[in-house]
């Protein structure tokens, strides 16, 4: 038993070790925006705090099956022995002190991390802005300053905020982009919000986090976070796109398609996405502001389900 | 079930303590009541999403929920007088007064049909909109439960046809059936309140 | 006249499908030849069938379960094999229609027929015995449950042959489950499977719940009721919270795809936010409704292979107890990425990470238990252990997703898998497989071989961590579950890794068929039959009885004295069993086949309502009803066993016990 169970031990904790250090490439812990640097901390502290209890109580598992084995009549045997207020006392403390810790640490970090507050880190740059729409199976993401639209790929400069609103014409997705931190839901008729940023230079993955049906696995696309001048020469090459985007042409988009490839528009109709999210609200959109509905004029909203 | 043989004291623990159905059949009514109260919280998240049909006010019609719901009432009270009757052995009164609660149970029914139909036939079916389908689901699985009632009154006013003395299987039967009745008036109670009182006011 | 059922339903054009219906009706051709070979039909319907003896329906839940276990692992490894492929622009083995059935049905199966049942199983088996009662307050009902959930599993595995199955999850998310992008017929298979086997499970937590409270042996107070019995009870409380809210969240699907309704649709006002609400507000309990049986088990093996009472049983009361209350409110951890509030994340994670504090402490409750004791590496202590080390990982990794903040980029991912699995293998399944090894003799009399247990645990616990290691890996890396191809480098050894770990797993699984055919070959040899009811020097009252136990379980009605009723008689050297004593009549439940036919019927109602066959429905309604009306008034539902034959039954036990006694 004993040759059995140490080795396996030892290269458990290797295992676990080998997995911190290598942990350094994986796309969540390697973050490139300062959302994601938190929650990678985050994930490092709670994991920490809880090794705490976590390997003493693998230790003494190991050492009281083995210590307390049948054949060893050595040891000490209390046939009757079931109760210990001391004992008890630990075993409910100890946990309770260290999910205490974790419990203010959830708290402050629901607060600080939460996608819907813009961040301050960087209050003196201008945030842009980025409408993102789920489609069957593709990512439409407008730039409503810019009026362009792209499928498939993203871009904005570093070391600007970024905010983004999210819905779906389809079915429920999730926007996430491992690299920079929290995902949020894209649901139709409704608008969510996330705030993330990017600290360093780079082309990163994106893709939809929650199961939606066929073309799921191909849904992806690619965000590119670019210093402020390839920034606006990635404007200049999406608006010198031929293709526009209004809501004539949009219902041949959100038919469902798999593995698109990135598309550019140079134009897309103002309120495009007011008009995806009022299509399933009879016309009435919540005004992100006043946090009232509002209704829209829209081309998009009268097209309503009928399609 | 009461044989004729001598059991001694220990034993009787066993063979006579009270029987578990009314028990049992008191935790399944409040699973059913779970039931209703997620339909109950699916209403109140729906009760304003018209998605530009009608709203509750247009469409209740207090006077006729009211008859329904004195209807149902009155159908408590009878089936009380019936097992009133049961626990004196009269047969023949507890299946006169079953009679009269199953055809005031149908009443309510006929009254509860006719209404949905009646919004159907405008085009203000649970199709409509989110509104609609929580309101037809909500007030209809409470019909359902009441056409369930029926079936089981029907059911017992025959099995006890002919019967001189009531077993306790029977009475076990009658008792629940007799909770449930009364279930379903109070849910009808949080129906009337909820749903069409607070729809129309 | 046949609804939407034609012949293009039927799969011939995926050989896979065809392969395995060949192979199930070869299968299934050969068991009911050798049955009639052997003629033992009228033995099955009579002695089994209709069986409302609970530890027969036990051991048929069981079975059930194992063979669920086998369908839910079939599709598991093809998962598995196609990431192994799917790599770089091959397309792999299944494409999506195919490849999001199966991890539908593997997640539905595996939770729904797999755990449930097997869960319901142990509980049938065990908890009438364990608290020295006849059988349960509802025979019949408890006939019918079996029945329900059996014909689910069956509707389930007929659309593998006819039409499809749901391809939105295990939990089919609206709006994807609605008729508007899932027009076939696969989630309505889903419905009705999951709808017709929460019945089964509703009146199992009814009834068992009911049989705690009201038939409990004399003298067995709340507080001396064994630990088994007190998880069993907290799961019947969830099992009655929960399961009514799971039947409205299927229910208002159903209704949206059937009768077009608006509750989950993206137009008409629908909010698919709702039902994640309540799905998860079932969904939630559900998970504890899995692992507090598993807790029971884990506790009561402990104790035996530990020589020694348990440590701290009030502790492991007030934990029990205050998870089940804390499993009610912590459902929105499900949904963190949804856009609700900070203050609503915070609340219900901590809510969450509180159900680690006792969960926390029932681990140490087992590791004291073990302190100062004799500890008896038994197989089934090895599962005890194994679920100690691994589960505590589980709890650690559960314990990361509740923090809002973290779950914002774990979510979704196959970290959640990995975390999941984590805990049901680790917990749940280590915990019912210890607990089989362990009453085993107890439901067949003769006890289970232990050098294959244990290889199937070494198969078990290595492929475990083979399989699910890498998956943690693979969510840090930020890849989603359910995906059906990728092209990502980084990603493939891992999966590799991952697929290897399935042949470990299946290797295992291999180990414990191996462990039963070898234990049913060898059943006649003196050192694995159980003569004296008794063979681990166990502590509860289930032990007190002969193995397997006579169908009325106690010819007298035992009388508790002490926590661990068994052990404390056994040391006061009273005969729990009280042989020889005045015997009296046994009261006792007649068979009855009317379970049998409310499911058939069930399943006539499901499969017409799936395929809009609506005469067809018609009959399998008109038949439930008409046969519990035919149920209802059949006065001859019972019957009293004579002394005679109670005396012949124990006199038969005491002899074989004092020839044990003498044999030692």
């Amino acid at each position: 038993m004993k040759k059995k169970i140490l080795p396996r031990l030892s290269s458990l904790l290797s295992l676990s070790s080998a997995f911190l250090l290598a942990g350094c490439d994986w796309d969540t812990l390697n973050p490139k925006g300062v959302i994601g640097v938190q929650e990678k901390s985050l994930i490092l502290t709670s994991t920490y705090a809880m090794l705490l209890v976590v390997v003493p109580v693998i230790v003494l598992t190991l050492l009281f099956a083995w210590q307390y084995r049948q054949s060893n009549t050595s040891a000490e045997y209390l046939p009757k022995w079931s109760h210990s207020n001391k004992i008890e006392i630990v075993i409910w403390v100890v946990p309770s002190l260290i999910i205490l810790f974790l419990a203010v640490l959830t708290y402050q970090t629901c607060m600080s991390l939460d996608p819907y507050r813009p961040i301050d880190e960087e209050a003196n740059v201008k945030p842009i802005h980025v409408d993102v729409v789920a489609l069957d199976w593709k990512w439409l993401f407008v730039y409503p300053d810019e009026g362009i639209a792209t499928v498939n790929q993203m871009a904005f400069p570093v070391n600007t905020p970024v905010e983004f609103r999210i819905t779906s014409d389809s079915v429920m997705n999730s926007f996430f982009i491992p690299q920079l931190g929290s995902m949020v839901y894209a649901m139709a008729g409704m608008q969510t919000q996330l705030h993330l940023i990017s600290n360093e230079a780079g082309n990163y993955a994106g893709e939809s986090a929650n199961f939606s049906g066929r073309g799921f696995s191909d849904m992806r696309f690619r965000a590119l976070a670019l210093s402020n001048d390839d920034y606006a020469a990635w404007v200049q090459k999406v608006k010198a796109s031929s293709e526009q985007l209004d809501s004539s042409n949009y219902p041949k988009l959100a038919a469902p398609s798999e593995a698109n490839p990135v598309e550019y528009f140079s134009h897309a109709e103002p309120g495009l996405f007011d008009g995806i999210v009022a299509k399933y609200n009879n016309g009435m959109v919540m005004d992100k502001s006043t946090g009232k509905m509002m209704h829209v004029q829209s081309a998009m909203s009268d097209m309503n389900m009928k399609e | 079930m009461a044989h004729d043989m001598t059991v001694d004291a220990a034993h009787a623990h066993d063979e006579h303590h009270e029987s578990p159905v009314v028990f049992g059949f008191w935790l399944y009514l409040m699973t059913d009541c779970l039931i209703f109260g997620t339909l109950f919280a699916v209403f109140a998240v729906m009760r304003n999403q018209f998605a530009g049909g009608p709203t509750g006010k247009e469409l209740f019609d207090l006077s006729g929920v009211g008859i329904e719901t004195a209807i149902l009432l009155v159908s408590s009270i009878t089936y009380g007088f019936g097992m009133i009757s049961a626990h004196q052995n009269k047969l023949g009164t507890m299946r006169m007064w079953l009679a009269v609660t199953f055809l005031l149970g149908l009443g309510f029914l006929f009254m509860e049909i006719r209404e949905f139909s009646h919004m159907v036939a405008e085009g203000n079916g649970p199709d409509r909109s989110a509104f609609l389908s929580s309101f037809f689901t909500l007030v209809g699985t409470h019909g359902l439960h009441v056409t369930c009632g029926l079936l089981w009154m029907a059911v017992l006013m025959v099995q006890s046809t002919g019967k001189t003395v009531l077993s306790e299987r029977m009475m076990n039967k009658l008792t629940c059936l007799s909770l449930f009745w009364h279930f379903l008036d109070i849910v009808w109670i949080c129906v009337f309140t909820f749903v069409y009182l607070m729809s129309v006011i | 006249m046949l609804g939407k059922l034609s012949w293009s339903d039927i799969p011939f054009d995926v050989p896979i499908l065809v392969g395995t219906f060949a192979g199930a009706a070869i299968a299934g051709l050969a068991v009911l030849g050798l049955i009639t070979y052997y003629g033992k039909w009228g033995y099955l319907w009579k002695e089994w069938l209709t069986s409302v003896d609970h530890k027969r329906l036990g051991v048929m839940y069981i079975v059930l379960a194992l063979v669920a276990l086998f369908r839910g692992f079939a599709d598991a490894i093809m998962m598995r094999s196609q990431l192994a492929l799917a790599y770089a622009g091959n397309p792999g083995y299944l494409p999506p229609h195919h490849y999001d059935q199966i991890f539908s049905a593997h997640g539905t199966i595996m939770i729904f027929f797999m755990a449930m049942a097997f869960m319901t199983g142990l509980m049938n088996v065990i908890v009438p015995l364990q608290i020295g009662a006849r059988d349960v307050a509802f025979p019949f009902l408890n006939s019918l449950s079996f029945w329900m959930t059996t014909v689910s599993f069956v509707l389930i595995n007929v659309s593998l042959f006819i039409g499809e199955f749901s391809q939105c999850g295990w939990l089919a998310y609206p709006p994807l489950s609605e008729s508007q992008f899932s027009p076939g017929v696969g989630v309505d298979y889903y419905i009705w499977a999951v709808q017709l086997s929460g019945v089964g499970t509703l009146l199992t937590g009814v009834n068992f719940f009911t049989t705690i409270v009201k038939m409990r042996a004399p003298g067995m107070t709340y507080m001396k009721m064994p630990v088994f019995t007190w998880t069993i009870f907290c799961t019947t409380v969830l099992i009655m919270v929960a399961f009514p809210i799971l039947t409205v969240a299927l229910g208002l699907l159903g209704l949206d795809r059937y009768l077009g309704m608006h509750f989950f649709t993206n137009d008409g006002g629908g909010n698919q936010m709702l039902y994640l609400s309540v799905i998860w507000a079932w969904g939630h309990p559900e998970v504890y409704i899995l692992i507090l049986p598993a807790f029971g088990a884990f506790s009561e093996i402990t104790q035996t292979f530990s020589r020694k009472p348990l440590f701290g049983y009030n502790t492991m009361v007030y934990a029990t107890c205050s998870i089940m209350v804390l499993s009610l409110v912590v459902w929105v951890h499900h949904f963190f990425t949804m856009g609700a509030g900070p203050n609503v994340n915070a609340f219900f994670g901590i809510m969450t990470m509180i159900i680690a504090i006792p969960t926390g402490v029932k681990i140490f409750n087992w590791l004291f238990t073990m302190y100062k004791g004799r500890v008896e590496f038994h197989a089934t202590m090895y599962w005890v252990i194994g679920f100690m080390i691994t589960f505590t990982i589980g709890g650690m990794t559960g314990v990361m997703l509740a923090i809002p903040a973290a779950d914002f980029v774990l979510h979704n991912s196959l970290f959640v898998i990995a975390h999941f699995h984590n805990v049901i293998i680790g917990g749940v399944y280590f915990g019912y497989v210890a607990a089989m090894n362990f009453w085993f003799p107890k439901a067949f009399g003769f006890k289970l071989n232990e050098a294959w247990g244990k290889r199937a645990f070494w198969f078990w616990f290595i492929g475990f961590y083979f399989a699910f290691m890498p998956l943690y890996v693979l969510g840090f890396m930020g890849m989603t579950r359910r995906m059906n191809h990728y092209d990502n480098p980084d990603w493939y050894p891992w999966l590799l890794v991952a697929e290897f770990g399935a042949v470990l797993i299946a290797c295992g699984i291999v180990c414990q068929l191996t462990q039963l055919y070898v234990s049913i070959r060898d059943r006649n040899l003196a050192e694995n039959r159980d003569l004296t009811g008794d063979p681990w020097n166990a502590r509860t009252l289930e032990w007190s009885t002969s193995s397997p136990p006579p169908f009325y379980n106690f010819a007298v009605v035992p009388t508790v004295h002490d926590l661990d009723a068994f052990a404390h008689d056994k040391e006061a050297g009273i005969d729990t069993r009280a042989a020889g004593a005045d015997y009296q009549p046994i009261h006792m439940p007649k068979n009855t086949s009317a379970g049998f036919f409310v499911g058939a019927f069930s399943l006539v109602l499901g499969f017409a309502a799936i395929w809009y066959i609506w005469w067809l429905a018609a009959i399998g309604l008109i038949g439930v009803i008409a046969t519990v009306i035919a149920r209802s008034s059949n006065n001859d539902v019972d019957y009293y066993v004579p002394v005679s034959e109670v005396a012949r039954i124990e006199n038969e036990h005491t002899r074989n016990l004092m020839a044990a006694q003498a044999a030692e």
